[in-house]
């Protein structure tokens, strides 16, 4: 049954089994190109839309791989941290974010990726990053009941919300990544033919 | 370094193993893949050093700094420290590891790095915002299917293509 029980690893084992979960991670965020800003921000500008195929194949397998497994009995119930929603800081700081990134050129694991590789931008975004939390700790108490309160709905899934079974959802995310899948080569074959410097 | 660089992975199959690294946590430790709470932790602990007392007084990193004998005890942090060595190896076997700045044909390289602080800045700000980054709340949110973090990706995506048009002369 998963998860598994770590403590017959001890702390360090637990903490060296963290540095290589982190290896294999930072190994495929550079693989995908992720440790390149230019790759990342054509994105946004639809030449090259490996962000978003990348992500949300990974969300996809992830989902499919966790919801077959739950379905089979494999996974302790609700031994799964579901991250909790908070509704309205969460999209205020998801759209603050995504300024950053179109800017910046990165989020932050692509940038420590980037770093790692020697790339000045990258190591740049990752001091910026460290500036941004430090700042966002001062001003904090300017906003503390809308960081606290707004939108406090909990550990709720997009099943509880919609009131639909997990397993419609599920259908309906996978049905809706091909969709984007589709739209995106379609961009790409637009958009990317403008594209002809080499990245 | 005249070796060639490699090409970039086909993006469906490196989203799949990135899935099965994702999943793989899953199963591990029960949470999903972290970068911005162990870049959290270090500064919280670089500030402390820096300026004795004053993240002390700043509750928001105090809850950062998870046991105040180490603050750096904290698995986001051994987990980007992996992410850090993953990055390196796989840039070095596809021979990516050399000493440059990516930039748009019309920035110069000191302009970008400005710009790079400054969108690292922003993003750090959101970051804290959102409880979490496109790994913390996007991809390990998203595969649970978490209702905030599903509003969170969009928005960030809502966020940088509403920005791109403004700021197009960074990258085209």
């Amino acid at each position: 049954m998963f998860p598994l029980n770590l403590e017959v690893l001890g702390h360090a084992g637990t903490n060296a089994l963290y540095v290589l979960t982190g290896f294999f991670f930072g190994f495929m965020l550079e693989q995908a190109g992720f440790g390149n800003s230019r790759k990342l921000a054509s994105q946004f500008y639809l030449n090259d839309m490996r962000v978003l195929k990348v992500m949300f194949t990974a969300i996809v397998t992830a989902m499919l791989l966790l919801f077959g497994m739950e379905v089979l009995g494999l996974l302790r119930p609700g031994a799964l941290y579901v991250n909790p929603t908070h509704l309205w800081p969460g999209i205020v700081g998801g759209l603050i974010f995504g300024v950053g990134f179109v800017i910046g050129g990165y989020c932050p694991g692509t940038s420590l990726v980037s770093m790692a590789t020697l790339k000045l931008d990258g190591a740049f975004f990752v001091l910026g990053l460290a500036a941004g939390m430090v700042i966002f700790g001062e001003v904090l108490p300017l906003f503390q009941a809308f960081f606290d309160a707004s939108g406090d709905l909990g550990e709720v899934t997009l099943p509880q919300a919609l009131g639909l079974p997990a397993g419609v959802v599920v259908l309906l995310v996978v049905v809706m990544a091909i969709g984007m899948f589709f739209a995106a080569e379609r961009l790409e074959a637009h958009f990317g033919k403008r594209e002809k410097e080499p990245c | 370094m005249s070796r060639k660089s490699a090409d970039y992975m086909n993006p469906y199959l490196a989203g799949v193993l990135l899935g099965v690294v994702l999943t793989g946590s899953f199963l591990v430790f029960g949470h999903g893949l972290g970068a911005s709470g162990g870049v959290a932790s270090l500064t919280g602990a670089a500030e402390s050093a820096l300026f004795p007392g004053r993240a002390e007084k700043n509750a928001y990193l105090v809850n950062l700094v998870v046991s105040p004998e180490s603050p750096l005890d904290n698995w986001a942090v051994f987990e980007i420290l992996g992410v850090i060595l993953g990055g390196l190896v796989s840039g070095w076997l596809s021979g990516r590891v050399r000493l440059e700045t990516f930039h748009g044909p019309r920035l110069s390289a000191r302009a970008r790095w400005g710009f790079a602080f400054l969108g690292g800045a922003i993003a750090g700000f959101g970051v804290r915002l959102a409880r979490g980054c496109t790994s913390s709340q996007a991809l390990s949110g998203g595969a649970v299917l978490s209702a905030g973090s599903w509003a969170f990706m969009f928005a960030v995506f809502g966020g940088a293509y509403a920005l791109a048009y403004f700021v197009r002369r960074l990258w085209t």
